[in-house]
């Protein structure tokens, strides 16, 4: 991802010759995502987490709650933070340090997707207008790299999110005060990342790791539920075509009601 | 098969210049039977060949070519030197002396330190190596005294004319020695500061107006008034 | 409760007096800077942006060079100055994935095989932001690019398009960019009719979506055409100057 190493002329010319003939490497469609598997409630000291494999992409999300000021901007809402650690236990290529570039984009993607669809309804965590709202702090860690780190935190981040449970507070004469039990985020929307890599002149779901290191372009659809667009992100240093750009969002749609049945379904 | 453009009209990158049976020439680039220009120029074609000459460009070093050089560091083996390609050249030692080198007897930079210019001649270069240099030919070496001007490599033909016909009126007029570099940088040598200074402006209003006809006859008129009014003769 | 700004009036027009479909006024400047190989500056309605290109040159650190291409480095930089409360000098978050989505825009444009082992460094500087930065960064950048007599494939315009207050509009101020609906940028290598950046923030059905991206592709059309005079107005001036 941040730094390529020599790619295998061979394996190059193999996954051409494949894509040519609409086949994948391993054998998958060009529409066909790997196994998902989804984990809730993986992590004691988060008050929500999941735990996501994308074939062997492997992300935890840990969600805290915590009470902070509100934007200025916005002093009724609740504050949602998300951040990204491409941790060096993932990758060869991951190295030790603050987020790089690749760490940045998948956050703000992942980000821009909770946000413009207004999966948290932000106006219901505000405890003290002006002064203090919750806070959802997402924490995005990549375990393992293997392809495909935007869908895989994307998809552990709503369940975790799905698995979060609050504290109940009230505010009694200007202070909060803890009060008994917990409650779920208000939690109106739900929305799925479903990105693309351009080979050769075909887009396929789900890149693989040998996939991303060959593809000349990435594009990623961010769908709620019913079916509207709420982010987009095109990555990657090559170019798309509009025929390429309309067919994604098609195959976005469709592929973004499968993988949301994961999610609400089990877990 | 058609040409989009008249010989000598101005092109910027993207634009589609023709369709059809055509070869690559410079600054040009071929997808399918389309043939488009990759840097901002004055289009031409002979024959079949389409090509841009660039009004901007920088110097890619080409075995042979004569270059004018600053001296930016001195190593072990010899001296690195900017030749304003995109990488540094290097002049080795045994490239710049005639004897042997003799590490304890000789010091490199008494032979060219850090700020010094030489006049070289590119002996290697490929995608694998930086360019490599020599001084050890004659008129080669290091450049004592005169000025240096720069002007943009592609412009370089509209400097030296057809059949050097640019290039021979300005020494004329000017009395001055003018050794050009294929590396952008003139060097010119008079008999005084001001026919230098006549011929550096020359060489300006070349690189400013190659794209324009009537080049010649302009540069003649400015230096005959730049003369005239500095009072210098020529000869 | 903050009071919902109206971004189109009863005449359907917006905060600036635009109709759905007009762009910004735009100024092209190229060859602006003296040290820089290449150098642009664009002004978009309030926006102003400076761009430097250094280049192709030895990669510092040599590691970081690649062996057999170029390899492309931008930095998206907005001045403490450029917004209304004073930003931290300091990359934020935001202008690194700018950063990044600038210099993938830009890439597929330039021909980086051609000189391998060597760097091409694009320094966008935003000096004053009104929405529309990383479009208008990424259309100068282009001839801060052909300025600097690199070779390209075609020369990238930018544009972004999206919806404010229910209406579709082409290029989004910053008024309208923060309480609109939608923002979608887009950046095209025109004449091979491809994108080379799209993003999408806010939320459309598919229908809109169509829409807002034909708008945006319209808006780089017209942005190409003046980068192409923008690029050949110096030396059209000079031409005119001294042929009789």
């Amino acid at each position: 991802m941040s730094f390529s190493p020599a790619i295998s002329r061979v394996r190059k010319t193999r996954i051409s010759q494949l894509i040519s003939k609409g086949k994948r490497l391993d054998g998958r469609e060009l529409i066909e995502y790997r196994e998902i598997k989804i984990e809730r409630g993986v992590i004691g000291t988060a008050e929500g987490s999941a735990k996501v494999n994308i074939g062997k992409t492997e992300v935890t999300v840990g969600i805290k709650i915590g009470i902070e000021d509100p934007f200025p901007d916005t002093p009724e809402e609740g504050v949602l933070k998300v951040n990204a650690e491409l941790v060096p236990l993932a990758s060869p290529t991951f190295e030790p340090g603050p987020p790089d570039e690749n760490a940045i984009e998948l956050a703000r993607v992942v980000d821009r997707g909770f946000r413009e669809s207004k999966a948290i309804d932000l106006k219901k965590l505000c405890l003290v207008p002006g002064k203090h709202v919750l806070a959802v702090y997402v924490d995005i860690y990549v375990l393992n790299y293997d392809g495909n780190l935007i869908d895989a935190s994307a998809l552990a981040a709503l369940s975790a999110l799905l698995d979060t449970k609050v504290p109940k507070y009230s505010v009694k004469n200007g202070e909060i005060v803890r009060g008994e039990g917990w409650e779920s985020l208000p939690i109106t929307n739900h929305p799925i990342a479903i990105t693309f890599a351009k080979l050769e002149d075909k887009l396929v779901v789900d890149p693989s790791l040998a996939e991303e290191e060959v593809m000349d372009a990435r594009l990623t659809i961010t769908v709620d539920d019913v079916g509207r667009i709420c982010a987009m992100q095109k990555g990657g240093g090559g170019f798309l075509t509009i025929e390429q750009l309309l067919q994604a969002v098609e195959v976005a749609r469709m592929k973004a009601n499968e993988l949301r049945k994961i999610v609400l379904g089990g877990g | 098969m058609t040409i989009y453009f008249e010989k000598r009209s101005l092109v910027v990158p993207g634009d589609l210049l023709a369709e059809g049976d055509y070869k690559v020439g410079e600054n040009t680039h071929r997808v399918g039977n389309k043939f488009y220009a990759t840097r901002i120029g004055l289009f031409d074609f002979k024959g079949k060949t389409l090509c841009v000459i660039a009004l901007n460009s920088f110097y890619i070093p080409k075995v042979g070519d004569i270059v004018i050089g600053t001296i930016l560091d001195v190593r072990v083996g010899g001296w690195i030197v900017d030749i304003k390609a995109p990488q540094l050249a290097m002049l080795r030692v045994v490239d710049a002396l005639d004897r042997p080198f003799e590490p304890t007897k000789d010091d490199l930079t008494a032979i060219f330190d850090i700020g010094d210019m030489i006049l070289a001649k590119v002996i290697a270069y490929d995608r694998t190596r930086s360019p490599l240099l020599t001084i050890k030919e004659p008129g080669l070496g290091k450049i004592t005294h005169g000025r240096i001007t720069s002007i943009t490599p592609s412009k370089i033909p509209r400097l030296i004319g057809k059949k050097g016909s640019m290039i021979s009126i300005l020494k004329k007029e000017t009395g001055c020695q003018i050794t050009i570099g294929m590396n952008g940088l003139v060097l010119v040598r008079g008999k005084n500061p001001e026919s230098e200074m006549i011929a550096v402006k020359a060489i300006s209003k070349i690189e400013r107006e190659s794209h324009t006809t009537g080049l010649t006859d302009r540069v003649v008129e400015m230096i005959k008034k730049m003369k005239e009014e500095g009072g210098v003769s020529s000869g | 409760m903050v009071e919902q700004k109206r971004l189109i009036d009863d005449r359907g027009l917006r905060v600036d007096g635009r109709k759905p479909n007009e762009l910004r006024p735009i100024k092209l400047e190229v060859g602006v800077l003296g040290n820089a190989d290449g150098s642009a500056y664009i002004e978009q309605g309030r926006t102003k942006i400076l761009v430097a290109v250094y280049g192709p040159k030895e990669v510092h650190p040599r590691h970081l060079g690649l062996p057999d291409k170029a390899v492309l480095r931008c930095r998206y930089h907005m001045a403490p100055f450029s917004v209304e409360r004073r930003k931290s000098p300091a990359p934020s978050r935001r202008e690194i994935e700018l950063s990044k989505v600038i210099r993938e825009a830009l890439e597929p444009a330039v021909f980086l095989e051609y000189y391998p082992r060597t760097s091409i460094d694009v320094f966008i500087e935003v000096l004053e932001a009104n929405g529309g930065t990383r479009c208008a960064g990424i259309t100068a950048a282009s001839l801060a690019l052909a300025d600097a007599g690199i070779p390209m494939r075609d020369l990238v315009a930018a544009c972004a398009a999206g919806k404010v207050d229910g209406v579709l509009v082409l290029d989004l101020n910053d008024d309208e960019d923060k309480y609109g609906e939608a923002d979608l940028p887009l950046a095209m290598m025109v004449n091979l009719n491809v994108i080379t950046l799209i993003q999408m923030d806010g939320m459309l059905t598919q229908e809109e979506f169509k829409t807002v991206l034909n708008m945006a592709m319209e808006g780089c059309k017209r942005i190409y055409e003046m980068q192409k005079q923008a690029l050949k107005a110096k030396y059209l001036a000079i031409k005119e100057e001294v042929e009789v």
